[in-house]
């Protein structure tokens, strides 16, 4: 598939100027090019999150493509429903497409998307990853790495490391997996074209930094989703039919033959303002061993 | 058309939860949802057989949960398909939030609940709790007394859902129905396809109009973009009271329909037997309330004129009807298989407020009795009747503890 560039990329866009998400907030950005990506020709449902509130308030809403707002856990089963009302009534021109965070997907929302995954039903769902519960004010999630200091972790700071979901959806055998980042838009773009000409269930993984709860100004959202990427903090991936490829971005660090230390990462969030030596000698190993076992996968 | 489709009833015995998942067939459900719990089962794997064998054009999606059933009936609703799921107990409570959900969107789904006990402590045979305990969710609630009315009341369900946009609960006893065969009438699918039309949503998500359902919405009316002021939460939350409300008169015209057409009419929202000239009703829900009338027909041997009121619809409550009913009763006797736990019985309470303000001076006594498949003999029901009239205190008469019929 030939790939999208900052020239060819559609000008029509589906999410309106003007939404009610935090200045800087990279979820507008990831939604803006998933949209895009969809050309309209989609159905979404979204569970209680940030992308709620960007959707806005009845009756004025900042989204043109058709949405139906579903309860907290049951993201993918509302995939699923629409995805069976639509097969049901021969429709086979839209793609269905749920989209939650990191709480509705590794936490609440797990079963319901494991069952979906388990029956292939025919979605993309996409997961963007702010690493805790924001639309409740920041409180730690399945995905919160270790260290966070967060609402729910807030003398402490979190004592267990992140849930690798996409290694849990991985394990689902599905026809596409990939990881990408709102600091990476058209690759983003690019894996929602690929995930939307495919059948079965696609999964998603979107990292998408949040200045009030990770703690940064939000003129440094692309700076820090570049720095993670450069970090190995996020690694970007497609797993399509099980061939595992490492996308541009993280091929190229690859190539260059090394990560930057995941200190500098850290340093730059105030979240990890409690954050030991030997917590970040942790989170450094976790990385790092994560890495290794991409770049094993990659034959390199 | 009448007497053809009359004519073309073909009676066969069957178990409850054959004639639900043989009524979901005749209405061409398009989409199922439905996850396994004694004693429902039985009605996933009926219509899965059904579904397999190319027998129904529909989407079965087996769901991991009742949670994620109640979900897809949702979703799958709103892009215009028409959907069932059964359920009990436990998976009722578990599709608790949904159940909210869909009625506030104001979708048709139809749902087959077969009645049973929720734990702690674990039990699986039948008493009202689990859909009582659902009762302000929103949903049209109606109950069968035996397997015909369970058929004749989901093909109902889809015409009053579809004409309300309202999602119905049609409900049957565990075991004593679902387990239980009788014969049952089974109308021709001609007959209920020239009685039920394929449905058309009133609404569909499709992006040549997209639209965003279920937004974040404020307590109070706010402009749209274009300077019109539309619903706040409250007048949304309203309009589904009203839509309720306004449901009984469909729940009437659609049962008397069905009458005309299959010679059962369903035309009243209660069951009422023996209640010319009663002095005192017995007052029941679902199955007990054939049991109540083994009781009447006993307490009247006895010279005690008694009659039965059965709740054949909980929800809308037809308080009008109950009040008509009970016109000449001087003490209505209420049996319910469910308890609102600190107060007392669901029909208990709900038959004196349908009284409350009207001057009269009935009284109105209730009685715990069936939880967890206890079983309900007539002549108990008849004792318990006999018992509250020798009561002459007003007060005992009307006390809000209810009595149970146990061995406490
Ligand atoms: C059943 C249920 N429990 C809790 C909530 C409250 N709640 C709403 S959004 C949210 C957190 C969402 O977190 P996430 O999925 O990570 O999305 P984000 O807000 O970070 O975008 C919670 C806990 C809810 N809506 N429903
Ligand atoms: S809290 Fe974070 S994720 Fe939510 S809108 Fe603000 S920046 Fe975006």
């Amino acid at each position: 598939m030939s790939r999208v560039n900052a020239v060819n990329l559609t000008d029509k866009e589906y999410l309106l100027p003007g939404n009610r998400l935090c200045p800087g907030c990279a979820v507008s950005l990831a939604y803006r090019h998933i949209l895009k990506a969809l050309e309209g020709q989609a159905v979404v449902t979204v569970p209680a999150s940030c992308l709620t509130v960007l959707h806005g308030m009845y009756p004025v809403t900042s989204v043109t493509v058709p949405c139906v707002n579903t309860p907290f856990a049951s993201t993918a089963a509302s995939a699923a429903g629409l995805s069976a009302g639509l097969k049901a009534l021969g429709r086979t021109d839209l793609t269905v497409v749920a989209i939650a965070g990191d709480g509705g997907t590794h936490d609440i929302g797990i079963q319901a998307l494991s069952g979906a995954a388990e029956r292939q039903d025919d979605f993309v769902y996409i997961c963007y990853d702010n690493e805790g519960y924001m639309n409740t004010g920041n409180q730690r999630s399945g995905s919160s790495p270790l260290g966070t200091i967060s609402g729910t972790t807030p003398v402490l700071g979190k004592q267990q490391h992140q849930k690798d979901v996409v290694a849990i959806m991985e394990a689902h055998r599905l026809p596409y997996v990939a990881t990408a980042s709102a600091s990476y838009p058209l690759d983003l773009y690019d894996k929602v074209r690929k995930a939307r000409s495919m059948k079965g269930l696609r999964f998603i993984h979107v990292y998408t930094p949040c200045p009030p709860g990770w703690g940064f100004p939000f003129m440094d959202t692309i700076g820090i989703g570049e720095m993670a990427v450069q970090t190995g903090w996020n690694v970007l991936y497609e797993v399509e039919e099980g061939a595992f490829r490492l996308s541009p971005a993280s091929q190229s660090v690859a190539e260059k033959g090394g990560l930057r230390p995941v200190r500098e990462l850290v340093a730059l969030q105030g979240r990890f303002a409690n954050l030991t030596e030997d917590k970040i000698q942790a989170l450094q190993d976790w990385v790092t061993g994560r890495w290794q076992r991409y770049l094993a996968r990659t034959g390199s | 058309m009448k007497a053809n489709s009359k004519k073309q009833d073909a009676s066969q015995m069957l178990d409850g939860n054959r004639a639900a998942a043989l009524g979901a067939k005749l209405c061409r459900v398009q989409v199922v949802a439905a996850y396994p719990i004694t004693p429902q089962t039985p009605v996933t794997e009926a219509l899965s057989e059904i579904v397999e064998r190319g027998e129904l054009q529909a989407q079965y999606v087996t769901v991991e949960s009742e949670h994620s059933a109640m979900a897809v009936c949702s979703s799958a609703s709103l892009v215009g398909a028409r959907t069932f799921t059964a359920t009990s107990s436990h998976g009722l409570a578990y599709m608790h939030e949904m159940l909210h959900w869909v009625a506030g969107t104001r979708l048709p789904v139809v749902l087959a609940c077969v009645n049973r006990a929720i734990g702690a402590p674990w039990n699986v045979l039948n008493d009202l709790q689990d859909s009582m305990s659902q009762r302000d969710t929103g949903w049209i609630q109606m109950y069968a007394r035996n397997n015909q009315e369970i058929l004749d009341q989901i093909i109902q369900a889809y015409r009053i859902a579809e004409k309300a946009y309202l999602p119905v609960m049609v409900c049957y006893d565990g075991y004593t129905l679902s387990h239980t065969d009788m014969p049952v009438d089974v109308p021709s699918q001609d007959a209920v396809d020239g009685f039920l039309p394929p449905y058309k949503a009133h609404t569909i998500l499709d992006p040549t109009n997209p639209k965003n359902y279920n937004l974040v919405t404020l307590a109070n009316p706010r402009l749209n973009a274009e300077g019109v002021l539309c619903h706040g939460y409250m007048e949304i939350r309203y309009l589904l009271q009203e839509a309720l409300e306004k449901s009984k008169e469909a729940i009437a015209s659609v049962g008397r329909e069905f009458g005309d057409l299959f010679g059962r009419s369903y035309a009243s929202l209660l069951w009422e037997d023996m209640m010319e000239g009663a002095e005192i009703a017995i007052v029941a829900t679902g199955g007990l309330a054939m049991e109540a009338i083994v009781a009447a027909e006993m307490l009247r041997r006895d010279g005690i004129r008694a009659g039965v009121i059965g709740l054949r619809v909980f929800r809308p409550f037809p308080r009008a009807d109950v009040l008509r009913a009970l016109q000449g009763c001087r003490l209505a006797v209420v049996f319910d298989r469910s308890i609102s736990y600190g107060n007392e019985g669901t029909a208990c309470s709900e038959t004196k407020a349908a009284l409350y303000g009207t001057g009269t001076n009935m009284r109105v006594h209730g009685f715990i009795v069936g939880l967890g498949g206890r079983d309900v003999k007539a002549r108990e029901l008849a004792g318990a009747v006999k018992r509250t009239l020798s009561l002459t205190d007003r007060g005992a008469l009307n006390s809000e503890s209810p009595e149970w019929v146990c061995e406490i």
